[in-house]
């Protein structure tokens, strides 16, 4: 069945209730895997799933119930279960906190007739042939590409119907030395894999490995430590993840303060902007807001509002906190969504290379990894170095330090105690990249980063 | 078991005709070896937040896959659709893939042979199928939970919930075997929030209930005392308010079994797969300290540990029949003494160690994805010999912390570098516990650490404890897994204060 009929037979078998959203997802998805300098998992799949909200009138107000199925739809009956299902689920659950009126359409959306995007292995064929190569070279070789494209069609009984197809792309490359004693890494987010070039990724990393020829020990301590784009954008999501409104309103979260959330308090003198932003060109995510449960800074009677920019911090001050519609109402401020991408800027024009440049002694870092949250009070986050720490004196890298480190530092104090921020550019969070792989960072001068201990990790 | 035990609608899907459909197309293509499996997948959540639901959220998730091995070389596909023309079109879209893919691989996959077993069933070990149960009784005992946290002095704000997963899979083979199979597994959470307006902090503290193999009947005091734990929390959680913060340094450790079950999954559990010992999680989950060539020398820790991998523990959440190579499962060592002697093994990584069997850790998340390596219940064993109590433990300490419950963990790529948080943190002085701390977090190098266990608690203090969502490969996969260990001691072990970390 057609996604636009599963949605319009789903909305009739519903039209007895408060109100409903159906949401219909299909996926595609190519992948690349290797290990050892060999191919080991490769694939395409395509996937799907109907997922059916049911707003119902009850003693109190209005629930709401949500259903969903991977099941191919091959006949209307299935969606009327899906109806039933989502019917008796928000029975059961009562009256919602966040009822509200499900957004009004905002014009026509031209491309809602359309079929599903596929991808397809051959997405990549230039790729490929770039990998070969770099299989065949002198490094072992270990990494992941990965494309997908994912169409969306949104339908309320409040008219709304809209459809936005998502592309998602990332390659990711370990080289290792041989004797598998040296580790570097490079990573990219792309839409359509046109604009990678494996090749010269291959090469970033083998000039590390280079690196790595003269090793250093250090001890754990606070170092002067460059922040690459990479290492910016795990620590930027981290702190935008923990941007929601309701905890900052209870005095639960970082960012409340003793007279109610910190917005207005200035973090920084240099005039940084961190914001999601579904137009940002080559990172655009969803115009209209899908949402398949209802939490914090989301609400599943949101679906269908446009989405919008957000500037969490805007020139250096903590500016907005997401908000659902709902929790906008109760506290008196802006519907808020929270973004599929994430943009810091408001830095200098810059380079990483420029930066080492005018290191006295510091750290220069890959990529962070395994970071978690060890104080929600003053948002301290753990995680260790991955894939090379090399030492830069004067102005210049000297060396790879002989292990990694375990770092605690805040995101906020990242903000706070930078010296220096150099250019945006489009970057991987390696950590997050499961998640989310739409950011655009700059690299970061932090003056006293805490390197709590060393990691023999290699 | 018996039969009737399996969800009827899994039941009424055409196994045999699938089965029949896939096998017989890749056999007649030249498959060497071809398995079909066939899943459903149903879940609910339910979640509250302050007394008042957020959500009630069902998901059914269905397909069948097919993976076959073509002269030596893997392939693989899937389809959501349940019928045996696609079930055969599915196989020969896996034949495809392996013929495509045989000039790109290098290694011709060799795999350790199993038992036929025909028409086996099995069924996970609980009482009251959480599907069963109206989501209005969910909602109303979660409510009321909610409602006895927020009438205690002290807590703010509460947010409760309870996940629900029924797993069914069908499994059938060339060479014969074919296995139904349905596992329950359920995780009921809730979390107390003490908010200081006046000084501007906060305080949590959060269950420490296992989430577990089990069905509704847990929920209701079948394997965790709920009651009581309700009628504590409030007081510890005001207590933890009040605490004063740690003096960092050195001290001896008493490790509840709540927060040493994750210590273990980090720093043994992953350590020991096989396949990131070997290089093919490298770029990604990471690889190990761990490694082949020191099978049988490596001194993982003192004399004292003792751990073991399996797959049949009772309300284990990684416990099941038959693995996704359809291996029947079973029990073994990976770490005796104190020295490495196990791996987690498939059975293509098993005859790579040298070994004529799988050890069973084939597991694949969905339908839609390919069955990898995934973790068994890696548990530490209780003292054989003595039923040393948690207490007596902490009687042998004269400065240092018992540490209960888990909250923030991590740990590098080689499995080396952890740092540890928990829900509460008491002092112990000379033998006794002395109060909450606050702001603790415990960091190590693996083998130090381990190397550092002076002594473990006996039986009655073991507790089987575990996680829903553990992450691995690419394509990312989810697996549940269970950790079972008793209390135990570990001497000088480094201590960190969160605030001074901070600054």
């Amino acid at each position: 069945m057609r996604a636009q009929d599963v949605v319009e037979r789903t909305l009739a078998a519903a039209a007895h209730l408060h109100g409903c959203v159906v949401l219909v997802r299909e996926s595609s998805e190519a992948v690349l895997r290797w290990a050892n300098s060999t191919m080991t998992t490769n694939g395409h799949t395509t996937s799907g799933r109907v997922t059916v909200i049911a707003f119902v009138a009850v003693e109190g107000g209005t629930a709401a119930g949500v259903v969903s199925s991977s099941a191919a739809v091959t006949g209307a009956a299935q969606l009327s279960a899906l109806v039933v299902a989502a019917e008796a689920a928000a029975h059961d659950a009562g009256p919602a906190k966040d009822a509200m009126a499900l957004p009004e359409p905002s014009g026509d959306d031209p491309s809602w007739g359309d079929g599903a995007v596929e991808t397809s292995i051959g997405v990549f064929g230039g790729f490929a042939e770039g990998l070969a190569e770099v299989l065949a070279g002198p490094q072992r070789q270990y990494g992941f590409a990965s494309h997908e494209l994912t169409t969306v069609w949104l339908g309320t009984s409040a008219g709304v119907r809209r459809r936005w197809v998502q592309p998602t792309g990332s390659v990711e490359l370990n080289a290792k030395t041989p004797d598998l004693t040296g580790s570097a890494w490079t990573g990219a987010s792309t839409v359509d894999f046109v604009d990678i070039d494996v090749v010269a990724l291959a090469a970033e990393a083998a000039r590390r490995l280079e690196w790595g020829r003269r090793r250093v020990e250090l001890p754990a301590g606070r170092y002067e430590t460059l922040l690459p784009p990479s290492a910016t954008s795990d620590l930027m999501i981290y702190l935008a993840w923990s941007m929601d409104g309701r905890p900052a309103q209870e005095g639960r979260s970082a960012l409340a303060g003793l007279n109610g959330p910190r917005v207005g308090e200035r973090l920084t003198e240099l005039p940084l902007t961190l914001a999601c932003d579904p137009a940002a060109p080559g990172l655009e995510y969803e115009p209209f807001l899908t949402a398949t449960r209802s939490g914090e800074g989301i609400s599943v009677f949101d679906n269908g509002a446009p989405t919008r920019r957000a500037e969490w911090l805007r020139d250096g001050v903590v500016s907005e906190l997401a908000y659902s519609r709902a929790e906008a109402a109760e506290f008196g401020t802006r519907f808020t969504p929270t973004g599929d991408n994430l943009l810091l800027t408001g830095g200098s024009g810059a380079s990483i290379a420029d930066m080492v440049a005018r290191t006295e002694r510091g750290l220069l870092l890959t990529c962070l990894w395994y970071i978690r949250q060890v104080d929600p009070t003053t948002l301290l986050l753990t995680g260790l170095t991955r894939d090379g720490v090399y030492l830069v004196e004067g102005g210049e890298v000297v060396g790879e330090v002989d292990h990694n480190f375990r770092f605690n530092y805040s995101p906020l104090d990242v903000v706070r105690r930078a010296t220096e921020v150099g250019a945006t550019e489009r970057t991987l969070p390696r950590e997050w990249k499961d998640w989310f792989t739409r950011a655009a960072m700059p690299p970061v001068r932090v003056p006293e980063f805490n390197m709590s201990s060393v990691s023999l990790g290699r | 078991m018996s039969l009737d035990r399996i969800d009827p609608e899994f039941r009424a899907l055409p196994l045999t005709a699938l089965a029949d459909a896939a096998l017989s197309r890749a056999r007649d293509l030249g498959a060497e070896h071809a398995d079909l499996r066939v899943e459903r997948i149903v879940s609910q959540s339910v979640d509250l937040r302050d007394g008042t639901v957020t959500g009630v959220s069902d998901a059914t998730t269905v397909g069948l896959a097919v993976r076959v091995i073509v002269d030596g070389v893997w392939g693989f596909a899937s389809h959501v659709e349940l019928t045996p023309e696609r079930a055969a079109a599915t196989a020969e879209r896996a034949v495809t893939v392996a013929r495509t893919l045989a000039p790109v691989a290098i290694e011709r996959v060799e795999r350790a042979d199993e038992p036929v077993h025909a028409d086996a069933v099995w069924v996970s070990s609980y009482e009251v199928d959480p599907f069963t149960v109206p989501a209005r009784d969910k909602v109303e005992l979660l409510g009321e939970w909610s409602q006895r946290l927020l009438a205690a002095d002290g807590v703010d704000h509460v947010q409760a919930g309870v996940a629900q997963v029924r797993e069914n899979k069908f499994y059938a083979d060339l060479a014969g075997t074919r296995t139904t199979q349905q596992r329950v597994r359920i995780a009921p959470w809730f979390t107390a929030t003490a908010v200081d307006r006046a000084a501007g902090g906060f305080e949590t503290m959060s269950s420490l209930a296992p989430p577990a193999g089990r069905g509704w009947e847990y929920m209701t005091g079948g394997g965790w005392d709920f009651d009581g734990e309700i009628a504590l929390l409030p007081e510890l959680l005001a207590e933890k308010m009040k605490a004063p913060s740690v003096a960092a340094g050195a001290y001896d450790l008493v490790i509840d079994p709540t927060n040493l079950w994750l210590t273990i999954h980090e720093s043994v559990g992953h350590a020991t797969e096989y396949d990131r010992a070997i290089g093919y999680e490298a770029a990604y989950a990471g690889t190990s300290f761990a490694t082949p060539d020191k099978l049988g020398t490596l001194r993982y820790g003192s004399e004292h540990m003792h751990v073991t991998g399996d797959r049949t523990v009772p309300h284990g959440l990684a416990t099941v029949g038959y693995d996704d190579d359809g291996v029947l499962t079973g029990a073994w060592d990976l770490v005796r003494d104190g020295v490495l002697v196990g791996y987690q093994l498939d059975r293509t990584f098993a005859p790579r160690l040298g070994l004529d069997r799988s050890n069973g850790c084939a597991f694949a998340d969905s339908p839609h994805h390919v069955p990898i390596q995934r973790m068994a219940n890696v548990s530490l064993r209780p003292d054989p010999r003595r039923d040393t109590t948690t207490e007596e433990l902490i009687a042998g300490v004269e400065r240092g912390i018992y540490v209960v419950g888990d909250k923030s963990w991590s740990i590098d790529m080689q499995r080396y570098n952890f740092q540890f948080t928990g829900q509460r943190f008491f002092r112990i002085s000379g033998g006794k516990l002395a109060g909450q701390l606050r702001d603790v977090a415990y960091q190590a190098t693996t083998t130090d650490f381990w190397g550092s266990l002076d002594a473990v608690g006996g039986p009655s203090t073991w507790v089987l404890h575990g996680a829903m969502n553990c992450g691995k490969a690419q394509p990312g996969q989810v697996a549940a897994v269970s950790h079972g260990c008793p209390s135990a001691r570990f001497r000088g072990v480094n201590v960190l204060n969160t605030q001074e970390e901070g600054r």
